[in-house]
């Protein structure tokens, strides 16, 4: 049987990211796969389309540091905090490179990732009707119901390259559990040719845990072990979420020197964390 | 009658904002100020109020005021959490969050609003705005919506510069030609007072004024020649109660339970 292999982060990353990739990096909130996107960062790789509902501080991380060329997006902010100046400056300036968006609402891009899940070509939601999205972004489109003759709007789907997530733990075989806020990461990983998963932790076997959700081994193309992966967002049952984290951001990146400085000192002269190891596990149960 | 309580235009704004969620329903809830009135309402006038937050979680409980819609304690709270997908397709799309609560950087006469961007060129604006998020389809689908925002000439405008979220559109008949199901913003609270659109123009008018708030202020405030109600109530200020577990509830803030 197909299976999960388990590798070290930085392996998972050169094996699976390359340049011009289209990229999903998902958790709404919760489990944000940081760890995996400072190792995308510190391999340098270049002209990526980033998807991601929410690019929060992780995607404000990437374009600060070049990674980007096109992000596709329905709310770009420091949730609770305010802006994302990285953004900002690539967008309104093109800095440190030009950033192309593509804007969509919630709602469309969960519906985009469902049917790319589904193998569709598209989803049909009742939404952006009236709005300037669908100016804006020329993917909107209306589509006539053929039952009712009801005007409905259609998405495309979306089939990234490469999704990554960060999860609470895999089992050896590489069986991936998940629970909490789940998000769209589910969706994210089925939509995509390819996957990473960074995990708190790998155990034995997956022990029964109220509300999670089995993404099975054969659905996963690798797995990586990187405990704290999702700081500051948090791991329900591993962390908290680092509040003070998302403050500081603000003041970090506001400025390109100071932001250039972090990420000389936080991302780029730091190797990924010493507990990950490069294992395969591809004879267990084979 | 007691001394007026000392309070500030923020604390009448999510107090205001608090009294307008009746027990019972179910409220799709953003960060911010609708989170701050959700949270004192369900303390307050209407323990049953159910609090849906676009992460999935129904029914959350918090304990302390979460400073993102995600938080841990929003899951642990909840009467049950769902995918995201699932949240927008099978809970807000067909109507059964009853209220949604909106916040914007700028909103104008018909209630339309703008998180977008600021400016008239949307591939070169002033301001980059954070975006949709979930907004556009909570003001489509919910049967109501309750917009909370400050109000100021910058915020309150003629035309939003970008429609994110359909408020009353162009006017009367605009929801029911567009398809919209839900009967769009039924209210508009503010730091100065409550404004609601007029039953045949859609026009939003100022039908309460807040305590120590005059009309003129209202007017300077907002970027259209403000429509007044006929009779112009002033809000019931602040109860010593509502005052008491607002100031509880920010001092919790973002404390990880």
């Amino acid at each position: 049987m197909r299976m999960a292999r388990i590798v070290s982060l930085s392996r998972g990353v050169a094996e699976l990211v390359h340049d011009g990739d289209t990229v999903a990096m998902e958790g709404f909130t919760h489990l944000i796969p940081f760890a995996a996107g400072h190792e995308v960062i510190r391999q340098r790789r270049r002209n990526l389309t980033l998807v991601r509902m929410t690019p929060d501080v992780i995607y404000d991380q990437l374009i600060g540091a070049g990674c980007a060329r096109k992000l596709v997006f329905s709310w770009g902010g420091n949730p609770g905090v305010g802006s994302l100046h990285r953004f900002r400056d690539a967008v309104g300036n093109g800095w440190p490179v030009p950033l192309e968006i593509e804007e969509h609402s919630h709602a469309g891009m969960a519906n985009r990732y469902v049917a790319g899940a589904s193998g569709l070509p598209f989803a049909v939601l009742r939404g952006y009707v009236g709005t300037d999205l669908v100016s804006a972004t020329p993917n909107i489109r209306p589509i006539t119901c053929p039952f009712t003759g009801e005007v409905l709007t259609a998405v495309p789907a979306l089939r990234p390259d490469v999704a990554i997530i960060h999860a609470q733990r895999a089992d050896r075989a590489g069986n991936v559990q998940i629970w909490g806020i789940t998000g769209v990461q589910k969706e994210a990983v089925l939509a995509s040719a390819r996957s990473l998963v960074t995990v708190e932790e790998i155990v034995d076997e997956l022990p029964p845990q109220p509300g999670a959700i089995v993404l099975p081994t054969w659905a996963v193309t690798l797995v990586a072990l990187a405990p704290g992966g999702s700081h500051p967002s948090y791991s329900h049952g591993f962390s908290v979420r680092d509040n003070d984290y998302y403050v500081a951001w603000d003041a970090i990146s506001r400025d390109r020197e100071t932001f250039r400085r972090w990420l000389d000192t936080e991302v780029l002269d730091r190797s990924e964390p010493r507990t990950t190891t490069d294992t395969t596990t591809s004879e267990v149960g084979a | 009658m007691t001394v007026a309580p000392s309070f500030t235009a923020d604390e009448m704004m999510t107090v205001a904002a608090s009294r307008a969620l009746r027990d019972g329903v179910a409220c799709f809830v953003g960060i911010g100020i609708p989170s701050t009135a959700a949270n004192l309402a369900r303390r307050t006038h209407a323990p049953g109020l159910v609090l849906v937050y676009e992460s999935g979680t129904l029914g959350a409980k918090p304990a302390a005021l979460p400073l993102s819609i995600g938080d841990g304690q929003l899951a642990d709270t909840a009467d049950a959490v769902v995918s995201v997908p699932e949240v927008f397709n099978y809970w807000l799309q067909p109507g059964r969050v009853d209220i949604g609560f909106l916040g914007a950087a700028q909103i104008d006469r018909y209630a339309n609003i703008n998180t977008t961007v600021i400016g008239d060129d949307y591939r070169h604006p002033k301001i980059r705005l954070p975006g949709a998020g979930g907004a556009p389809e909570i003001a489509a689908n919910c049967p109501e919506v309750i917009v909370v925002v400050r109000q100021t000439r910058r915020t309150f405008v003629d035309r939003v510069d970008f429609v994110t979220s359909v408020g009353h559109g162009m006017g009367p008949g605009d929801r029911a030609r567009l398809g919209l199901r839900g009967a769009g913003p039924t209210m508009v609270i503010t730091d100065l007072g409550i404004l609601t659109p007029d039953p045949e123009t859609c026009v939003l008018t100022l039908s309460s004024v807040h305590p120590g708030v005059t009309v003129d202020q209202a007017r300077d405030a907002t970027g259209w020649d403000l429509a007044i109600a006929g009779e112009l109530p002033t809000t019931l200020p602040p109860t010593d109660e509502e005052l008491a577990v607002l100031r509880e509830l920010e001092a919790t803030k973002g404390q990880v339970q």
